[in-house]
């Protein structure tokens, strides 16, 4: 592996100023939560850096603290944690399922909330090397190429689809990044952290390269809130979603109040259907509401030359997700 | 491997296959080595190469407290292997997917390729060598060779300590259960439903023991 320089940040503030210090004098500073997803790309030589400010020797970065306004989970709280949390298995089940979905138990053990939904994109192009969009290029070879798990929303001009399971179900439970910076720290919606490739093709979310998460902030959930992570993969473990769901509603006997539907491995970014969620709120939750919410959620999908089975493969899922969190199947 | 900061301590009496293995390889790398170009240990780096960064750690290797100076860029299995001499530990992908590199870090499974050795100052590692005590080799091994759980055995020592690591938080596991918590150790030779028998076997045979051994 390409020779650098380790640097333990003492707090966030203290990483943040590390990596800014490094690029004013000319040098590449990466962060590293677990460090699994950094090390495989400087492997990889797709990212070079002459710096790794380790972030696992911030005192409390990984702890799970429960306030009055919910629950924050500290940026490097692992994936294993989060998913054995006796708070979130309760209170929000679509995260701990998301969180026990990912890779595999290696990977669980080290890896992090923050670099979960921090995560590089892992289209084949991109972490072969090919010069997209993501490795600095100006095309997205998926498009005319091999894009059998790429995007049927959302994407253009580059077509990854989000890997994160988390991603998803942070969105659907309305939770806050909170991000510190050299200079202080600000808080963004999880539904505005994600950036579509329309926007800047070369990033999936809104962090500055010296930026890292702080924590991730869930609100107290409402009485009678449900939630369920769906999760369809090509193989048992270790791989990410072809398609998933997270699904969370809020339910009064067998009327929806109030639904968040958010899809996973379908779009560059987590992919939220407004139009779904408008349709269940208010509403008796039937086979055939869930049937007419599967099709609404398609409307607008634009698949590419191999990846057309999503669009059913999406429909099941949410049909599916919809009738458990209501508890009809 | 003039780098190491401390001796290898467990080492064959006698030259070992790995050691002439080793040995010759080295000589020959000698041989072909190109003037200005640095073999680790063996030749001086060209004059201006920047020094690589190191840092001193302190962990505990299989229960012995070690202090070493690391490359920050190492691997933990780079330093476990190529410098512990603690081979037990295998590369397979190199890349975080295989688990042939599977150690145990502070109580929990870890890949080793993809984890720096700088950031395990502090920690305790367990790796294959460090299961057998005394000489005798740990009931899980043990149930490893009864139930023919090894074919090639490239992947054995991760597959051990993940099953190790299962067992220590659940001793009486069902098949199911050791199928996901061994879905991150890949065999080659997909000997997989020997190993989960192995792993069954084990925990039944630990349950047992800890029945009777407290009423004998």
């Amino acid at each position: 592996m390409k020779t650098f320089a380790n640097a333990n940040a003492r707090s966030v503030q203290d990483a943040a100023r590390r990596a800014r210090d490094a690029r004013q004098t000319g040098q590449h500073a990466s962060f590293a939560g677990g460090g699994t997803d950094l090390l495989q790309l400087v492997k990889e030589r797709i990212v070079s850096p002459d710096l790794i400010v380790n972030l696992k020797t911030i005192p409390n970065l990984s702890q799970v603290t429960r306030s009055s306004k919910g629950v924050s989970i500290g940026g490097l709280a692992t994936l294993d944690a989060i998913s054995r949390d006796e708070t979130i298995r309760r209170d929000y089940p679509v995260l701990a399922e998301a969180a026990a979905s990912v890779a595999t138990p290696q990977i669980r053990n080290v890896g992090t909330i923050g670099g979960n939904i921090a995560q590089r994109p892992w289209c084949w192009y991109y972490r072969n090397g090919f010069p997209c969009y993501k490795n600095g290029g100006n095309q997205c070879f998926s498009f005319a190429g091999e894009n059998q798990f790429h995007a049927i929303f959302g994407g253009g001009p580059s077509y990854i689809v989000h890997p994160s399971d988390t991603a998803p179900a942070l969105v659907a439970l309305g939770a806050t990044i909170r991000i510190a910076g050299p200079s202080g720290e600000r808080a963004v919606p999880a539904s505005e952290f994600f950036v579509l490739p329309r926007q800047n093709a070369a990033v999936e979310n809104v962090l500055a390269d010296d930026e890292v998460i702080a924590s991730v902030d869930l609100p107290s959930p409402v009485a009678g809130t449900r939630s369920r992570y769906f999760k369809v993969t090509d193989r048992e473990t270790w791989t990410h979603a072809v398609v998933s769901a997270a699904v969370v509603m809020q339910m009064e006997g067998e009327t929806c109040r109030a639904a968040h539907v958010v899809l996973g491995g379908v779009a560059p970014i987590p992919w939220r259907l407004p139009n779904v969620e408008q349709m269940l709120a208010d509403q008796p939750i039937t086979e055939d509401l869930a049937a007419r919410a599967a099709e609404a959620a398609v409307a607008g999908a634009r698949p590419l030359s191999h990846n057309a089975y999503k669009i059913p493969m999406t429909k099941g899922v949410v049909r599916r997700t919809v009738l458990q969190v209501a508890g009809k199947t | 491997m003039s780098t190491d900061p401390e001796k290898p301590t467990e080492q064959e009496s006698d030259v070992t296959r790995r050691e002439f293995l080793g040995t010759a390889g080295a000589a020959l790398v000698v041989a072909a080595a190109v003037p200005g170009v640095a073999v680790e240990g063996q030749t001086a780096r060209p004059a201006g190469t920047p020094s690589r960064p190191r840092t001193q750690i302190r962990l505990t290797v299989n229960g012995a407290q070690r202090r070493l100076e690391v490359d920050d860029h190492w691997t933990l299995a780079e330093m476990l292997r190529d410098h512990l001499r603690l081979t037990g530990t295998k590369l397979g992908c190199e890349r975080g997917e295989c688990g042939a590199c599977t150690v145990i870090l502070d109580g929990k499974t870890v890949y080793s390729c993809s984890y720096l050795a700088v950031w395990a100052d502090g920690k305790s590692v367990t790796t294959v060598e460090g299961l057998a005590k005394n000489g005798a080799l740990d009931p899980l091994q043990q149930a490893f060779v009864v139930h023919d759980a090894p074919q090639c055995g490239f992947c054995t020592s991760g597959q051990l300590m993940s099953a190790k690591a299962l067992l220590s938080a659940n001793p009486a596991p069902t098949v199911a259960e050791v199928h996901a918590a061994l879905a991150g150790n890949l065999c080659r030779c997909s000997n997989y439903s020997r190993i989960a028998e192995a792993v069954v076997a084990a925990g039944a045979a630990g349950a047992t023991r800890r029945t009777s051994g407290g009423g004998q």
